[in-house]
C-alpha cells in the first residue's frame, strides 16, 4: 500500500507488520505524553524531585542523550573536515540519531523547567556567566543545524524527490553541507563542554567542582572529549541493533571498523585524561575543601567505589582496549560489547555528575540525600526513546538512510 | 568587591549559637513576614519551604556527655569572589543578583523560570522551589503582607534578609531628607522575633553597628568557609565541637584552616 514511498531497490517489512511495530511503540509514547501533560498542567509536584534534588533524572537524561548524540557532530567533523570519506555511508544515520537525541533533550528541558512559558527568558535575560546560558544557545543553534542536515534526507524520499524544487533544494543542500557540518562541530565543541561546565563550576559542591583553564573547568574538556569518543560508539550500536531488527546488513564492515577505531582511540585518550583528572581531584581539589575521596563513596546505601570502577574501568578502559585493537574490532561480539560498555560508561559518568553531586552532604551536620524518580519522570524519560524508535522506523522505511543497503542486500528479480 | 562609595553596605548577621534555644520563633516570624507558603501536610521537609531553617546538631556522645546545638540557617548571602556567589553566577536568566550596594542576594520571582540550577549550586540548601501553587487557608490571604510579593508555582525563592524592610526604611529616610538609615531602622523579622537575642543584624562594614564588633569575636566562624563562598552570616559559640561542625575537615587536620575573606 505504501510501496510508492519506499526507496527503489530495497525490501521492507509488510505494512501490517510495520504498523503493528509502530503501534506498540506508540502506546509507550502516549504513556510518556500523558505524563508530560500531567507535569505541564499540574507542575513539577508530579515528580519525586525535591529541594535537595533540584536536578535529577531528567537532567541526567539530557546530559546522556546529548553525549550519545555526539556521533553526529564528530562523524560530520571526520567526514567533512578531516576527509574520512568512507563515513558518508553512516553519516546519514549519525545525523538522524543526533537529531533524535537533541530534539529529545530540548523536549525534556521543556518539561523540566518550573515555568515552561518563561523558557525564552534564558535567551532574553541571558546571563553570560552561566554555563546553562551557553548550553541553551549552542544547543538550540546546533539543533537547527541538525534539522538542516536532516532535511535533505527527507527530500530524498521517492515521492518528494519527484518535485523538481525539492529535488534541486536537496541537491544544493548536499553541496553546502560541509559548511553546516563545520558549524555543527564548532557549536558542539562548546555546548558539550558547557554541559560539563554545568557541574564543574559549582564551587559549592566539592564532588562536582573541578579546577581548570581560565573560566573552564576540566569537565568542560572532558565532556566534549567523551561525547566525541562515545557518540560514534552509540551510532555504531544503534546501527547494529537496526541491522538485527531488520535482518539486513546495512553498513559495510570497513566503515564500521574505521569509526570504531577512531572512537576507540578517542576513548583511550579520554579515559587517560579522565583518570588524571580524577586523581588530581581526589588528591588536591577535594582535600582543599576538607573532603577525602572516600567521603564521597561511603556512608550511604548506593554510591560506593564500585560506581567509579564501573565508569572508568568497565565503561572506559575495557571498551577502549577492545576498540583500539584490530582483533577486537573484527570480532563482532567484542565490538558490540565494547560499544555497550562505552555507552554505559558515559551514562554513568553523566549520572554521577548530576545525581551523586547532589546526593553528597556538604554541610557536616546533614546526611546523604537519596532519590528515586516518580513514574511520571520515568515515563517522560522513556518517551524520547519511543519517539526515537518511531522516527528511526519511519526514516528507515521511507528514506534512503543507508547508501550501501542496496549493494549489500540485492533483491532477486522474480 | 570593595567600593569607594561610602554608602556601600554589606548587611550580614551574627548568630550566637550558645544563646539559641531552638524555639523556632525566628522561623515563624520569617514565614509570616515574607508570605512563605506552606502545605497542608508539612511532614516531608524536603519539599516544604523554610527560608530560615533551624537545624539540630548533636555532638554524638552518649549521656551524660551528650550535647546539642540549634543552628538557625538563613540565606548566607554569599559574596563569593567579587560578587560571584555560587547561585548568582549560574542563573541563566539573571533572575538572582548580588547587590554591591547592600551585599544582599536577591531573587527576581517574575524572571525565574524554574530551572533550579541555583539550588544545585547552593551548598547550604537555602533555595526552595515552589512545587505547588500557594494555597492559603480561607481568610488568611487577607493577612498576607502587602510588602512582599506572593510567589507562584514553578519558581525558586529564598531568604531576602527582609529586603522590603530595607526599602521601606530607605524610603522613609529619603522622605525625611536623610541619605542613610540607622541600624535599628532596618532589622530582619527573625532578628526581632528571637526571644534569646541570639540573632544580631546590621552592616558588617559599619563600625557603629553591633555586628561589626561581634563578627570579630574570637572563634566566630562561617559555614563552609573553605569552599570560598564567602558568606555573610557569622556564628558564635564557645563549644569546640559546634565550631568544627561548621566546615569539613580531613581526619588528620589538626587545626582549622579558613579560606575566603571577610
Amino acid at each position: 500500500m505504501d510501496s510508492a514511498l519506499i526507496p527503489k531497490g530495497v525490501k521492507r517489512a509488510p505494512l501490517w507488520q510495520f504498523t503493528l511495530f509502530i503501534g506498540i511503540v506508540g502506546i509507550v509514547l502516549l504513556w510518556g505524553v500523558y505524563a508530560m501533560v500531567l507535569c505541564w498542567l499540574k507542575g513539577l509536584n508530579q515528580t519525586n524531585m525535591n529541594d535537595a534534588y533540584g536536578f535529577a533524572l531528567w537532567i541526567w537524561a539530557d546530559l546522556a542523550v546529548i553525549a550519545l548524540g555526539g556521533g553526529a557532530f564528530f562523524s560530520g567533523f571526520l567526514k567533512y573536515i578531516i576527509g574520512k570519506d568512507e563515513l558518508k555511508n553512516i553519516i546519514n544515520y549519525a545525523v538522524l540519531i543526533g537529531f533524535i537525541c537533541y530534539s529529545s533533550a530540548l523536549l525534556i528541558l521543556a518539561i523540566d523547567i518550573g515555568q515552561p512559558l518563561r523558557g525564552w527568558f534564558i535567551f532574553w535575560h541571558a546571563n553570560v556567566h552561566s554555563m546553562l546560558t551557553e548550553v541553551a544557545f549552542c544547543l538550540s543553534c546546533y539543533f537547527a543545524v541538525l534539522t538542516i542536515e536532516y532535511i535533505p534526507l527527507i527530500l530524498e524520499n521517492r515521492q518528494i524527490d519527484k518535485v523538481p524544487f525539492f529535488h534541486n533544494l536537496g541537491h544544493n543542500m548536499h553541496h553546502v553541507m560541509a559548511v553546516f557540518a563545520a558549524t555543527g562541530a564548532f557549536l558542539s565543541f562548546f555546548h558539550q563542554g558547557s554541559l560539563g561546565g554545568v557541574t564543574g563550576v559549582l564551587f559549592g559542591r566539592p564532588f562536582g567542582f573541578r579546577e581548570g583553564v581560565l573560566i573552564w573547568p576540566t569537565t568542560f574538556f572532558l565532556f566534549t572529549w567523551s561525547a566525541a569518543a562515545v557518540g560514534p560508539c552509540f551510532t555504531l550500536l544503534v546501527t547494529k541493533i537496526t541491522e538485527k531488527v531488520t535482518g539486513k546488513k546495512l553498513v559495510k564492515d570497513n566503515v564500521v571498523e574505521l569509526l570504531a577505531k577512531i572512537s576507540g582511540w578517542m576513548l583511550a585518550t579520554y579515559i587517560i585524561a579522565k583518570i588524571i583528572d580524577t586523581w588530581y581531584w581526589a588528591a588536591v581539589t577535594a582535600p582543599e575543601s576538607g573532603f577525602s575521596m572516600m567521603d564521597f563513596y561511603t556512608n550511604n546505601p548506593v554510591y560506593g567505589i564500585w560506581i567509579l570502577v564501573l565508569e572508568i574501568v568497565i565503561g572506559g578502559v575495557v571498551p577502549a582496549l577492545i576498540l583500539i585493537t584490530d582483533a577486537g574490532r573484527k570480532n563482532k561480539t567484542a565490538l558490540i560489547t565494547a560499544t555497550v560498555l562505552a555507552v554505559i560508561g558515559i551514562c554513568v559518568n553523566r549520572w554521577v555528575m548530576v545525581l551523586q553531586v547532589l546526593a553528597v552532604p556538604v554541610l557536616p551536620f546533614e546526611s546523604w540525600f537519596m532519590y528515586f524518580p516518580s513514574w511520571q519522570e520515568i515515563a517522560t524519560t522513556i518517551l524520547p526513546v519511543a519517539y526515537g524508535i518511531i522516527l528511526i522506523g519511519l526514516s528507515h522505511r521511507y528514506l534512503p538512510i543507508f547508501p550501501q543497503e542496496r549493494e549489500l542486500n540485492p533483491i532477486e528479480e522474480s | 568587591m570593595k567600593s569607594t562609595n561610602t554608602q556601600t553596605k554589606k548587611y550580614g548577621m551574627v548568630i550566637d549559637l550558645d544563646k539559641c534555644t531552638g524555639c523556632g520563633a525566628c522561623m515563624v516570624a520569617c514565614m509570616a513576614e515574607n508570605n512563605v507558603p506552606f502545605k497542608e501536610n508539612e511532614s516531608n521537609k524536603q519539599d516544604s519551604i523554610t527560608w530560615l531553617r533551624v537545624y539540630k546538631m548533636d555532638n554524638g556522645k552518649p549521656y551524660p556527655e551528650n550535647d546539642i546545638c540549634y543552628l538557625p540557617r538563613p540565606c548566607m548571602h554569599c559574596e563569593g569572589h567579587a560578587g560571584h556567589s555560587p547561585c548568582v553566577s549560574v542563573c541563566p536568566a539573571t533572575a538572582t543578583d548580588y547587590s554591591t550596594e547592600t551585599g544582599i542576594v536577591s531573587q527576581i520571582y517574575t524572571r525565574c523560570f524554574g530551572c533550579r540550577y541555583c539550588m544545585a549550586a547552593c551548598p547550604y540548601h537555602v533555595r526552595y522551589f515552589n512545587w505547588w501553587d500557594p494555597v492559603w487557608p480561607e481568610g488568611m490571604e487577607k493577612m498576607l503582607s502587602p510588602n512582599v510579593s506572593v510567589r507562584t508555582r514553578g519558581v525558586v525563592e529564598k531568604c531576602s534578609f527582609c529586603f522590603h524592610r530595607y526599602q521601606l526604611a530607605m524610603e522613609k529616610a529619603h522622605y525625611e531628607g536623610r541619605e542613610e538609615i540607622e541600624e535599628e531602622e532596618y532589622q530582619t523579622a527573625c532578628c526581632q522575633a528571637c526571644p534569646a537575642d541570639a540573632i544580631t543584624f546590621g552592616d558588617l562594614y559599619n563600625p557603629k553597628h553591633k555586628v561589626f564588633e561581634l563578627k570579630q569575636t574570637p572563634g566566630a566562624f562561617r559555614l563552609l568557609e573553605r569552599l570560598g563562598t564567602n558568606p555573610k552570616v557569622f556564628y558564635l559559640t564557645s563549644r569546640d565541637w559546634v565550631r568544627k561542625q561548621g566546615d569539613n575537615y580531613l581526619k588528620n587536620e589538626g587545626q582549622v584552616i579558613a579560606k575566603g575573606g571577610h
